[in-house]
């Protein structure tokens, strides 16, 4: 597993180049090409507030002003969560062609699903920050300096989980639509629409079971709600965590390499 | 030194059967392996134990037919996959020409795909850079390379798939049927960037259909049959080895098709120069079987040019007949009569023929060129009408080692005054 992960190392230029690709690619054609990076998140944003503040506002809590301001703190991540892992459990079945006909690293394939993820939420983070400006929000540089951490996290987070599910899918294809229902589901047990705190007190537990509780819970913290970050052992924690999973996942790739070229 | 060492290899496909023998998914992760251990019944042996080397520098050619086993060889020595047992060492960088241009991405540039492309196959992408023009020239596409590769002709995509592959300058190059691609010109110029890695010391694998190349390019070959090597050494050899096998095989195949159909009560076709399947008369004598034999006198369907052939025919007149003439007459695929006589044209006069007998119509020399040849029998009237005539319902096919063209191989010699110095003929 060591030496597979030397000779990833060796890959990057591949990967680097290959995500570039998947940008370039994606929106050519279209209109107005990379400006959908920024109007994606917007236009999901603008629903998301349209049905919480105007279609039905008992639902949400008081307390968290503005509240487009903490949706978009954990709809970004989640998109790049979320999307990152329904391309990459597609993207060796995908690049099956190259799988079989071409000897290169299989790993690469899932990699570079979540990293073109990656990209596009950076490309959110200017809307995001045009958010603070707009709603006139400080952020202290202090809880600002923990972003990275998180970002971090969460890159290896998804990385663990796209290897891992990219690998068994191409033996258990089910795992796709499955995969896209459970991520469903797992977006309403994310505080990402509601506060932790609003959750019933019986309901913490297991809404903490969720990895990406930590992460959402993180982001808002540090970015949108006012006082220092306290929830940071919590988050070294996660780290650990976080590598775990990435290991794990690298691990389950590994095992089932060899398989790869004849089932894909 | 062997750039290739190919030891006692066997690979096991399991077959896609009603029901999947899923393992658990714990199982999957702890073994590696998602199938339950395969059983005798769902395996399909690709590979049966095949070992060979290839020396540092040489060219090693395989063939054999479809379904053999040559690409799952090609495969592992790729990397691409490991074997079920056995062990595959290559030494030095490898290359696989496999599919060309897997990998391209339609929606992006010439450019860019070479360049991932490159790395794909392991260069870095200095090295691409380095090696960028020399590979866009080799494609000849210098005045689209900027364009999406979606907009690429097939040949196109082939010629830029081709070039990166060989200009990642590999040691050990594998080469599965790609020559295949472009026109005249460019396969030239492939064999020519053959020509120049056995120069410089590279070894190539070469799995082809194309006998003559392997007799031209390689050092020495194997025949792979089923997943068994049957064969292996020098190329000649091999070829001719493969050769004959495929030859019994195809005679085995000819001899299966309808020897005498039961009764076709086809009527007379109106132009007999044309060649129509069927089978007619009044059959007061009748052909019951008809044998083409060999100098050796075993029947076969297979012929060298040149070599003797022989038509049995055993008849039977049901009636003692005073009126009859046999004949004989030879079509080409393409349904030309390439020869037709009988007894009577010949000249002959029929005085008796009653109950079994046998008629041989033998050809000393086998004059065609090669190619498949259906023939004609008959029996009939001197005035035409028939009692028994068969149209074209037997094949024989004309194997010959030259590749000549037309229908007839007269029989001939090639004479040359003193100042031209030829030989080999």
């Amino acid at each position: 597993m060591l030496h597979s992960l030397k000779q990833l190392l060796r890959h990057r230029a591949l990967v680097q180049s290959l995500v570039a690709r998947e940008l370039k690619a994606r929106y050519r054609g279209s209109t107005l090409g990379l400006l959908w990076s920024f109007i994606n998140p917007l236009l999901l944003l603008s629903i998301y507030t349209f049905v919480f503040t105007t279609v039905m506002p008992g639902a949400r809590s008081a307390g968290i002003e503005p509240f487009s301001l903490f949706l978009f703190c954990g709809l970004l991540p989640w998109t790049w969560f979320s999307s990152s892992l329904l391309e990459s459990s597609n993207s060796l079945i995908a690049g099956g062609n190259l799988i079989r006909k071409v000897l290169f690293p299989a790993e690469v394939l899932p990699i570079v699903a979540v990293f073109a993820g990656l990209v596009h939420f950076c490309l959110g983070l200017p809307i995001l920050a045009a958010f603070f400006v707009y709603y006139r929000v400080p952020v202290p540089l202090t809880d600002l300096a923990w972003f990275p951490v998180i970002v971090l996290a969460q890159l290896l987070l998804t990385l663990g989980f796209a290897l891992m599910l990219s690998a068994l899918t191409v033996h258990f294809r089910d795992l796709r639509d499955l995969l896209a229902n459970v991520l469903t589901l797992a977006f309403f047990l994310t505080p990402i629409i509601y506060p932790l705190s609003q959750a019933p007190a019986w309901a913490r537990p297991f809404l903490n079971l969720n990895p990406f509780t930590t992460l959402a819970v993180s982001y808002q913290e540090v970015l949108a709600i006012p006082g220092p970050f306290e929830g940071w052992p919590r988050l070294l924690i996660f780290v650990v965590v976080s590598v775990l999973v990435f290991a794990i996942g690298y691990f389950v790739f590994d095992r089932l390499r060899d398989t790869l070229a004849e089932e894909v | 030194m062997n750039a290739i060492d190919v030891r006692d290899v066997r690979k096991t496909y399991r077959r896609y059967g009603r029901r999947k023998s899923f393992g658990t998914l714990k199982s999957a992760i702890l073994t590696g392996r998602v199938a339950r251990d395969v059983k005798e019944a769902d395996a399909f042996e690709a590979l049966k134990g095949v070992s060979f080397e290839v020396p540092t520098g040489k060219t090693f050619g395989i063939v054999g037919r479809n379904g053999s086993g040559k690409s799952t060889m090609l495969k592992l020595i790729a990397g691409i996959g490991r074997p079920t047992s056995g062990h595959v060492t290559v030494h030095g960088r490898v290359s696989a020409l496999i599919e060309l241009g897997a990998g391209f991405h339609p929606e992006i540039s010439g450019r860019d795909n070479v360049f991932i492309n490159g790395m794909m196959l392991g260069l870095s992408k200095r090295e691409v850079a380095s090696r960028f023009d020399e590979i866009v020239a080799f494609a000849e596409l210098e005045d689209f390379i900027d364009e999406p590769v979606k907009t690429y002709s097939s040949g196109m995509y082939m010629r830029l798939g081709f070039s990166v592959a060989i200009n990642v300058d590999p040691d050990v190059l594998l080469v599965d049927e790609v020559l295949a691609v472009g026109d005249e010109a460019f396969t030239h110029k492939c064999l020519d960037k053959f020509a120049d890695f056995r120069r410089r010391g590279r070894t190539v694998l070469l799995v082809t259909h194309s006998l003559d190349m392997v007799s031209r390019f390689c050092d020495a070959a194997l025949w792979l049959d089923h997943g068994v090597v049957r064969a292996q050494g020098d190329p000649r050899r091999v070829i001719d080895a493969y050769l004959l096998d495929v030859a019994a095989a195809e005679n085995k195949a000819l001899a299966r098709s309808p020897a005498v159909p039961a009764s076709s009560s086809t009527e007379q076709p109106n132009d007999m120069m044309k060649a129509v399947e069927g089978r007619w008369g009044s059959r007061e004598a009748e052909i019951v079987s008809v044998e083409f034999v060999r100098t050796d006198g075993v029947a076969a369907h297979v012929f060298e040019s040149g070599e003797p052939l022989a038509i049995r025919m055993r008849v039977r007149a049901h009636q003692p007949l005073t009126d009859f003439v046999f004949g004989v007459a030879l079509f080409s695929a393409e349904g030309v009569c390439c020869y037709g006589t009988n007894t009577d044209i010949e000249g002959a006069d029929p005085h008796e023929f009653t109950g079994d007998a046998e008629v041989g119509f033998v050809i000393d020399s086998l004059c065609l060129v090669a190619g498949t040849y259906s023939v004609d029998v008959a029996v009939h009237r001197r005035n035409g009408v028939p009692y028994d005539y068969h149209r074209t319902l037997y094949t024989i096919r004309v194997t010959s080692k030259l590749n000549e063209t037309g229908i007839v191989r007269p029989p001939h010699r090639w004479t040359f005054s003193s100042s031209i110095r030829i030989s080999g003929l």
